[in-house]
């Protein structure tokens, strides 16, 4: 393994020039030595002179009427120095988004979900504190609840907001219901698609509620202080969310808070909202003192996350030839206790890694008693491409058709329409698509015994808003602040953008995540958009800066500015007749010249490049246990661009295990009563090191040409495809195709024995 | 409430601390010596993040009570390092791209260390094994099982 020699430049950018210095290259991060040595502060790492421990007292019930809450006995326990319940904070709005999050962080009348925050004390130690919180006597109305989606979209269902009418259906519906929203998308005709088709199949699909499982549990430490100003330390992906959101729950200005990002511990989209902050920050106001609280691994099981379960019912229609023309969709995804967007986000990716003349897709977001869904790397998209890369892997089978050339045969391009309407820019599928069948791993024989099975992954990828500051030091160094937490390795990327285009070595170059009062508005580190759209921030600014160092050496040698070119990290004289001028001699003369320099640029990011990626796995089937081992898994993704191939791979491989995890084991299993029962690692059981073969990628660069390195990417799509591969490669092995995730042992086994019989 | 007075060695250094009886060493060694390497991610052992050697062996700090430490010699990440160089699987995690997120990292390389302690040479399935109490949710472990093979290699063969 020589990862510390840079291998040579692999990147394109947009305008077909290639061999860049230092994009594509793989440097040490620059966080990186702290995280070794175990110095790196996490949220749950800082300790204030003073300070006490938040416990959030949680509803045992999944649906219930609060009635009373009696905090007297909690108070006058010791070490106890505040404690609040909902009717501490501002009410909410009847209903919407802010109602939603307001009701999250603690409830107020109605209790939606067993987990759902009720009070909260701050005490001395944690153990006062956790002491305290139990001796707040709530008294619960217990209301009827519902678990499941077929449940929830009963006609006699438990209504869980009486003022919650279904979107998208016409005539507005007279009753409230569970269902929060329909959406459809449609294209040609269906009926004809599937009258004209020499194959037609239909399936029902199911996959189970996962959690993102990031290693570190939600933590923060909040101090406000006698003039109401908040200094918030917080886990998230997004600093600036953490200070408007805590903003709009206790119905502060913005500018009454700071916040200052703490290394965050993993997110996977499970940190884009928040959940205690508002409490902590009651609690010092109350108290006096700072406060810190951190989840426990229970609560962040019942309470925070997840990624919704989902079923979906699909019928597609293809000729002869392997052409799929038709589908039709109807897929009905979890909420959680208030409404989200996941059925809409399904029903745009189920069928985009084709080509279609009919289409039909219609989704419904269902509300029932669970906690409230919340992104997981790609939303949405990996139990919609379970099911129709399952159905595609059936017509491969039934026309004879390896199923990666079938594929190939019914990708997109560049100027196809899209399931949900606007044209597909340059995308990378096909390549992607032929990576793996020119793989060493695809082009290998299968082993005795095994399963092989492919599938393809979509995810759109997002812009949005970033800024980034560029300050050049006395000594020729720079350092580069940004407002994207950095929860995979983006510090590194943002350095080696900005060494490339300064011409300044990348270990040159500190980046650093700024906190609220630093930096410029950057929105949330989601979407696989840090890399993309705050890299293309940093690219504004270093070009900003470039014009001044130019300006700079056209002072110091006297002359017209567009003399003066940028090469190399020097300010060279056209004309040649001045020796050229580094970097560092600028900055050491800045003074002279009209004063520091730095520069800002904030933008909102268009362009972003879709992602798509196709993976293969092979897998074993113990035929006496049910257990599916993966043997050998690769994946290729589109980066566009990838600026840190290490990190990109990172990416690749990281999503693609949670995959294996989705469609292998993990699931939310909820007792009759409503109680998660496995909220710990032990029974939620994500995968170890030791059931998994290395992952070997293939990074495919199709650039993006609306970034100026070409920048995709790459955070999400990885998680896609896994589920389908599963599901596709036990198929192979056993002959028997299981659409209900996940492929645990018993349901394996059960599925072997019913083909059996 | 009574406090038990703890002597132990922390990475080599003779430390002491008060404790309530209950706690956990990871709280101990967190909120009374500083040691903020040593993660909790779960408190019921299933996670690793609080890995630690204690007398020897591969622990859980958040299964340990505190005063059950008292005379036991412990390793922490913070005590992977000399003054002036790395321990080699901190240089090969560096080199090796096996932190994304990094809450992880110190369990890793302490069940690492505990590892190749034992057994200098592992194969990729001894390595996955030894590690396989321990949690990542962002590597997938393909670039974590690299590093700590690149690692035991140095270590065999010092430059």
């Amino acid at each position: 393994m020589s990862t510390t020699e840079a291998p040579p430049s692999t990147g394109t950018n947009g305008n077909g020039a290639s061999g860049y210095r230092w994009v594509g290259t793989r440097p040490v991060r620059h966080d990186g030595l702290d995280k070794v040595a175990g110095k790196a502060r996490y949220a749950a790492d800082l300790n204030l002179p003073g300070m006490l421990y938040g416990h959030i007292l949680r509803s045992p019930h999944p649906h219930a009427r609060i009635v009373s809450i009696d905090t007297s006995a909690a108070e006058g326990m010791p070490g106890v120095k505040a404690v609040v319940t909902g009717a501490d904070f501002p009410e909410a709005p009847p209903k919407g988004a802010t109602r939603n999050l307001m009701c999250t962080v603690i409830a107020r009348d109605t209790v939606l979900y067993s987990g759902h925050a009720v009070a909260a004390v701050a005490a001395s130690t944690r153990r006062e504190a956790k002491a305290a919180a139990e001796a707040i006597e709530v008294t619960y109305e217990l209301l009827p609840h519902v678990l499941n989606i077929s449940d929830a979209m009963a006609d006699d269902a438990p209504v869980l907001h009486d003022n919650l009418f279904t979107r998208g259906v016409e005539p507005r519906p007279t009753e409230p219901s569970n269902i929060a929203a329909r959406t459809v998308y449609e294209r040609g005709d269906v009926e004809q698609g599937f009258a004209e088709a020499d194959i037609v199949i239909e399936r029902e699909f199911s996959t189970q509620a996962v959690h993102q499982g990031y290693i570190e549990p939600h933590a923060c430490v909040v101090d406000c202080d006698q003039e109401g100003k908040a200094v918030i330390w917080a886990s998230s992906q997004g600093h600036f969310m953490v200070r408007s959101s805590t903003a709009t729950v206790l119905g502060w200005d913005t500018s009454r808070i700071k916040v200052i990002p703490a290394e965050i511990g993993g997110g996977f989209g499970g940190k884009t909202t928040i959940y205690i902050e508002p409490v902590a920050a009651l609690l010092s106001t109350k108290s006096g003192r700072p406060v810190k609280i951190v989840m426990s691994r229970e609560d962040v099981f019942r309470a925070t996350g997840p990624a919704p379960g989902a079923i979906i019912k699909m019928k597609v229609g293809a000729r002869d030839d392997g052409t799929i023309t038709t589908a039709k969709a109807w897929l009905a995804y979890e909420n959680g206790a208030f409404q989200g967007i996941a059925a809409m986000l399904g029903c745009m990716c189920v069928v985009s890694a084709y080509t279609l003349d009919h289409l039909y897709v219609e989704g419904f977001d269902v509300v029932l008693n669970r906690p409230v869904n919340v992104a997981y790397r790609a939303p949405s998209a990996p139990a919609a491409a379970f099911a129709m890369d399952s159905m595609v892997d059936e017509i491969a089978e039934r026309v004879g058709i390896d199923p990666i050339d079938l594929r190939i045969q019914n990708c997109p391009s560049q100027g196809d329409p899209t399931p949900y309407g606007p044209k597909w820019p340059m995308i990378g599928l096909r390549e992607c698509l032929e990576a793996i069948r020119d793989s060493d791993h695809y082009q290998s024989e299968l082993p005795e015994g095994q399963g092989r099975g492919v599938a393809s992954g979509f995810w759109f990828n997002i812009g949005e808003a970033s800024s980034a500051t560029v300050n050049l030091n006395e000594n020729g160094t720079a350092t580069v602040i940004t407002g994207s937490p950095d929860i995979g390795g983006s510090r590194a990327s943002m350095a080696l953008m900005a060494a490339e285009e300064l011409g300044l070595d990348v270990h040159l170059i500190q980046p650093v995540v700024g906190d609220t009062e630093v930096v410029g508005f950057t929105d949330v580190t989601e979407g696989s958009r840090a890399t993309f759209a705050t890299g293309m921030a940093v690219v504004e600014a270093c070009r900003d800066l470039k014009e001044q160092l130019r300006k700079r050496a056209a002072k110091t040698w006297d002359c017209d500015v567009e003399e003066v070119e940028w090469v190399d990290g020097s300010a060279v004289h056209g004309p040649g007749e001045q020796e050229p001028l580094t970097l560092a001699a600028i900055t050491g003369n800045a003074k002279r010249t009209g004063g520091p320099l730095g520069a800002t640029a904030s933008l909102n990011a268009r362009g972003a490049g879709p992602a798509f990626s196709v993976q293969v796995a092979d897998v074993s089937v113990d035929q006496e246990t049910g257990r599916v081992t993966v043997e050998r898994y690769t994946t290729a993704q589109d980066a566009g661009t990838a600026i840190h191939p290490s990190y990109v791979e990172g990416q690749m491989q990281g999503g693609v295990v949670q995959g294996i995890g989705w469609a292998l084991n993990e699931e939310y299993i909820y007792s009759d009563d409503g109680n998660l029962e496995n909220p710990g690692f032990l029974d939620y059981r994500i995968p170890v090191a030791s059931d998994l073969p290395m992952i070997e990628t293939c990074i495919v660069e199709v650039p993006n040409p609306s970034h100026p390195y070409g920048v995709r990417g790459v955070g999400e799509v990885g998680i896609v495809p896994p589920l389908p591969v599963m599901a596709n490669a036990v198929a192979d092995a056993t002959g028997v195709r299981i659409s209900d995730l996940p492929l645990s042992p018993p349901r394996v086994l059960e599925a072997l024995t019913a083909a059996e019989s | 409430m009574s406090r038990t007075h703890v002597n132990c060695e922390v990475n080599g250094d003779a430390v002491d601390f008060l404790t309530e009886d209950g706690e956990s060493l990871l709280n101990a060694l967190r909120d009374e010596l500083g040691l903020i390497g040593a993660k909790e991610g779960c408190g019921t052992g299933d996670c690793g993040a609080c890995s630690v050697i204690m007398n020897g062996r591969l622990q859980c700090a958040c299964l340990i009570f505190a005063p059950e430490a008292d005379g036991a010699a412990i390793t922490t990440c913070e005590g992977l390092a000399s003054a002036d160089e790395l321990h080699p699987l901190q240089q090969c995690f560096l080199e090796g791209a096996a932190l994304q997120c990094g809450i992880c990292t110190p369990g890793f390389l302490i069940a690492a260390k505990a590892l190749l302690d034992e057994n200098p040479d592992p194969t990729e399935t001894e390595v996955r094994y030894a590690l396989a109490g321990n949690l990542c949710r962002c590597t997938g472990y393909d670039k974590i099982v690299r590093s700590v093979l690149e690692a035991a290699v140095q270590i065999r063969t010092p430059a």
